[in-house]
């Protein structure tokens, strides 16, 4: 039995049943990150004082950067196949899935020098609250990693029997990332700014 | 969403313009960071650039500039439901909270010696 709206789109709605899905779980997802950024208003409007300058601003921009430019190759790897052109859709997948790789990178590195120095989750308000928005962070990037090799390994097949829906699958995986990449774009200044 | 080969050849010169835009505005932030200016001027300087940011990508790599009316139906519930949670901490400041608040009559009973 065949997926119903998976291409063509539904009367009522207008949209494919994939496309209202993937907003409907994001909206779910900013609810989430609120639900974060508010507990990280009331910790830090009531603490007596919060550390500045813990962080390394220079590999959270670095970080930035990266996660920008994952957003940029993602578009191109759908815009690609909108194109028909295979080739530099892999080309533009593959860019983005070993940019969010070297974001992890990073990350590890900096956890590893907090930890190193004793700053873990337990020794302050402010790094509970920066392992926790930015651990969570870090597991949504896993998730798109996860999500992306799917479809440079057996979800690529798709494209040969029903390019259209493939098209569309890495459309929703784009609209995912681009979320991923918005929440950072707040974290940064945030955490490591402010 | 566009499809024809024409209009996406197009959307790539923006999605191109919009990704420099958005290293220039990280550039912006981080270097007024270096200015040392007041907690409320940064965090609203801050929060300014971040939310164009933030913007940029949902409007043109997110396709929100033209999308169908059940997509910003749901996303005006999301903001609504996000406006709720931003103003809890605004809360957290109105309750009484671990703050003493005698009994009712024990006010009395304290002076009449009982």
């Amino acid at each position: 039995m065949n997926i119903p709206y998976t291409v063509e789109e539904r009367p009522d709605t207008g949209l494919t049943n994939g496309k209202l899905g993937i907003w409907l779980f994001l909206a779910s997802e900013v609810m989430l990150f609120g639900a974060l950024f508010s507990t990280y208003i009331i910790l830090r409007t009531g603490a007596p004082e919060w550390p500045h300058g813990e962080l390394n601003v220079v590999l959270g921009a670095v970080n930035t950067v990266i996660l920008i430019t994952s957003s940029v190759t993602m578009v191109m790897a759908w815009a690609t196949l909108k194109l028909k052109d295979w080739a530099k859709h892999r080309l533009y997948l593959i860019a983005t899935f070993v940019l969010a790789g070297v974001f992890l990178v990073n990350k590890y590195f900096e956890y590893k020098d907090h930890f190193d120095k004793g700053e873990t989750p337990a020794h302050s308000t402010f790094t509970a609250i920066y392992f926790t928005l930015t651990g969570l962070h870090g597991i949504h990037i896993l998730g798109g990693m996860v999500v992306m090799l799917y479809f440079l390994g057996p979800g690529a097949k798709l494209w040969q029997k029903n390019p259209d829906q493939f098209a569309n699958r890495i459309e929703y995986t784009g609209l995912y990332w681009h979320f991923v990449d918005l929440v950072w774009i707040f974290l940064f200044p945030i955490l490591y700014l402010l | 969403m566009h499809s024809d080969s024409a209009a996406v050849k197009k959307s790539i010169r923006t999605y191109m313009m919009v990704g420099l835009a958005l290293l220039v505005f990280t550039g912006i932030t981080v270097g007024a960071n270096q200015f040392h200016f007041g907690v409320p001027v940064a965090v609203t300087v801050a929060l300014i650039i971040a939310t164009m940011k933030g913007s940029m990508v949902a409007s043109i790599f997110m396709h929100l500039s033209h999308e169908k009316k059940w997509i910003y139906g749901a996303l005006i519930l999301t903001v609504l439901g996000f406006l709720i949670l931003m103003t809890v901490p605004i809360f957290t400041t109105l309750d009484t909270i671990g703050q003493h608040v005698p009994a009712i009559g024990g006010a009395a009973a304290e002076h009449s010696g009982h």
